[in-house]
């Protein structure tokens, strides 16, 4: 009998990266591309508009309250008589640092409490888990004021108080994924290929769990936006710097006259988190397999 | 060949797992007892198959001899190396000796990784040879599976399960082994593709002298490629023997049940009237019985048999059963 083990013809051989198909998945979904197109301009709005609309945000510009549109001032301007738009381009690139390092710092504490917990079971993931768990249980907002209380309000203080209570669910996320993952039979090949535990989380593992903690990590740089601007409407933020949880906590007193100067950052932060929110659930549905078939 | 050209036999002797067991704050933990006391040995270039439904035992041993799960009691050796007592970086340097081959062609291998680089893997692990070297290498392993080298920058959704399975060949083969552990290799393909990679599997043992430990549950594929067969129930070798005695002459009920239970096209109907059939499903392997451990399903079992346990004695020319009636 002759053998057949000639290859199947293939016409071409072409790699495509699963990465490649998800960006593709990703792009048919237009809710995920508004909500990217949507951060795009808000990265625009605040990165490239203080080159274009060159006012110091903290300097008095005119007359206190002056309504949106007035004297030329698109946003208006405060109680202090300052330029909210220049307020506006300030606060978000504050806001969105705060929120993108926060979701880091959470990101590479609960990955790696959850990767050791997940890939080592036993008494170690007892007692990372447990470690959460205290966490968890914490209310995170008072945990936080504290935080920034004890150590005092500064951009630094805020960012590791917004980290430091929003990564367990990142560290949950990734425990559950290294449960199901190190059971796949891809990881017992590498481990009969004489792979050591380090490669075997950071290179077998790791990778193939990354699609949910992306999905997490998106969400929670939207979430650590909000729980800065919590934080800053509480006065707890530093007064040095310009955020829109900032304009909107020094305006608060004044919400009656002004309520302009309170509504538009809160509409900013809205539409962020928005676009956040959408682009998360778009990434959510391009990497998850099983979605990708509906 | 003669079995002893090469001297890298495996020989397994008194292997058991058990899962499970100590103490909790509850009172003791139940024991699973997966393999519980399994002896045979392969001689170098040779296939030996291990039949048995599922739960018998038969994966475990498989990763077992792979040191893939925690080995209980017993001594695992391949040749002069003891892989059953190595540890640490020895057991990494020993791997080279002895590789798997996995039932799923669908998750053995890394969807993340390109073809050519999940065959390296092992290679880049034990840093065998030159970069240039074993990129050399890889593409000489993917024509002896039947693949294009040039399919090397693949990823593995791009095969077919039958090229998944020759991708797993060829990681397997990467690291010259002289033992391929193949946990039932063929049953998740179709027909027409199993009897292609038994073919490829066979022909790549006759150039390479390869030792094959074959588990499967499908008894025509183990007649097509296995030298000597053993059968397992219940964590025990129940019977074993070369291939055409097993098939010609099974002794114990249980393998006479598993041929019986062999659907066939040109079977009279005498035949399907006196076959054997077997009722229920084993007892637990957590409370095991005493004595046979077959006796509870077994058409020809006796007050004695669930009293005494039967030894795997052997009654000539190396046909081993473990039955008191036969």
């Amino acid at each position: 009998m002759a053998e057949l083990n000639s290859p199947d013809d293939l016409p071409a051989v072409k790699a495509t990266h699963p990465a490649r198909e998800m960006a593709v998945m990703f792009f048919r979904n237009y809710n995920a591309v508004f909500g990217l197109i949507l951060l795009i301009a808000i990265l625009l709005f605040t990165f490239v508009g203080p080159y274009i609309h060159t006012v110091d945000p903290f300097e008095m510009v005119w007359a206190p309250f002056a309504r949106p549109g007035e004297e030329g001032f698109l946003f208006g301007t405060d109680y202090l008589g300052r330029d909210i738009l220049s307020a506006m381009m300030a606060g978000g690139r504050v806001s969105m640092a705060i929120g993108l390092a926060a979701a880091l710092i959470s990101l590479i504490i609960g990955v790696t409490v959850g990767a050791f917990a997940g890939y080592y079971g036993g008494w170690i993931e007892e007692l990372l888990m447990r470690f959460t768990e205290f966490f968890q249980v914490l209310p995170t907002l008072l945990f936080s004021m504290v935080i920034v209380a004890l150590f005092g309000a500064s951009l630094l203080t805020v960012t590791l108080a917004i980290g430091v209570v929003s990564w367990t669910a990142v560290a949950r996320v990734t425990r559950s994924e290294f449960l199901r993952i190190r059971e796949m039979e891809y990881v017992a090949a590498a481990r009969s290929g004489s792979a050591k535990d380090g490669y075997l989380i950071f290179r077998v593992i790791l990778p193939n769990a990354l699609p949910p903690i992306i999905v997490q990590a998106n969400l929670m740089v939207g979430s650590a936006i909000l729980f800065e601007a919590a934080l800053s409407f509480l006065g707890l933020s530093d007064p040095n710097v310009m955020s829109w949880g900032q304009v909107i906590g020094s305006n608060r007193e004044y919400i009656l006259d002004a309520g302009y100067a309170v509504a538009i950052p809160g509409f900013a932060i809205f539409l962020t988190v928005l676009a956040i929110s959408l682009i998360g659930d778009g990434l959510n549905d391009a990497l998850n397999p099983k979605l990708r078939q509906r | 060949m003669s079995a002893g050209s090469r001297n890298s036999a495996l020989v397994v002797e008194d292997l058991k797992v058990h899962f499970g067991g100590g103490s909790s704050l509850f009172g003791p933990k139940p024991t699973v007892h997966a393999v519980d006391g399994v002896s045979f040995s392969v001689p170098a270039g040779k296939t030996f198959g291990i039949v048995g439904e599922s739960g018998s035992g038969k994966t475990t041993t498989a990763l077992a001899i792979m040191r893939l799960v925690h080995i209980t009691a017993g001594r695992v050796a391949l040749g002069d190396t003891p892989i059953g007592e190595l540890e640490g970086e020895d057991l990494r340097a020993a791997r080279r000796q002895f590789q798997i081959v996995f039932q799923d062609p669908y998750s053995s291998l890394d969807p993340r990784k390109r073809a050519g680089e999940i065959v390296r893997e092992p290679l880049d692990l034990m840093q065998i040879g030159t970069r240039a070297e074993r990129e050399a290498k890889v593409a000489e392993l993917f024509e002896q599976v039947g693949l294009r080298p040039e399919q090397r920058v693949l990823f593995p959704h791009q095969f077919s399960g039958g090229q998944r399975q020759r991708l797993g060949l060829a990681r397997a083969l990467s690291t010259e082994p002289d033992l391929i552990v193949c946990d039932e290799p063929v049953s998740a393909l179709d027909v027409a593709i199993q009897a292609q990679i038994l073919n490829l599997m066979a022909r790549l043992q006759r150039e390479l002298g390869l030792t094959y430990l074959f588990i499967s549950h499908d008894l025509g594929v183990v007649q097509h490629i296995c030298d000597e067969i053993a059968v397992m129930y219940l964590g025990q070798i129940v019977e074993q023997a070369d291939r055409v005695t097993l098939f010609n002459n099974p002794q114990h009920p249980y393998t006479k049940a598993l041929l019986a239970a062999v659907p066939t096209v040109h079977g009279n109907k005498r035949d399907r009237r006196n076959r054997t059939r077997l009722k229920g499903d084993p007892p637990s392997p957590v409370n095991l019985p005493t004595g046979c451990r077959f006796a509870s399903r077994c058409p020809i079992a006796e007050v004695r048999c669930s009293k005494v346990a039967p030894p795997l004695e052997d009654r000539g020319d190396g046909h081993k059963v473990s039955c008191l009636l036969v």
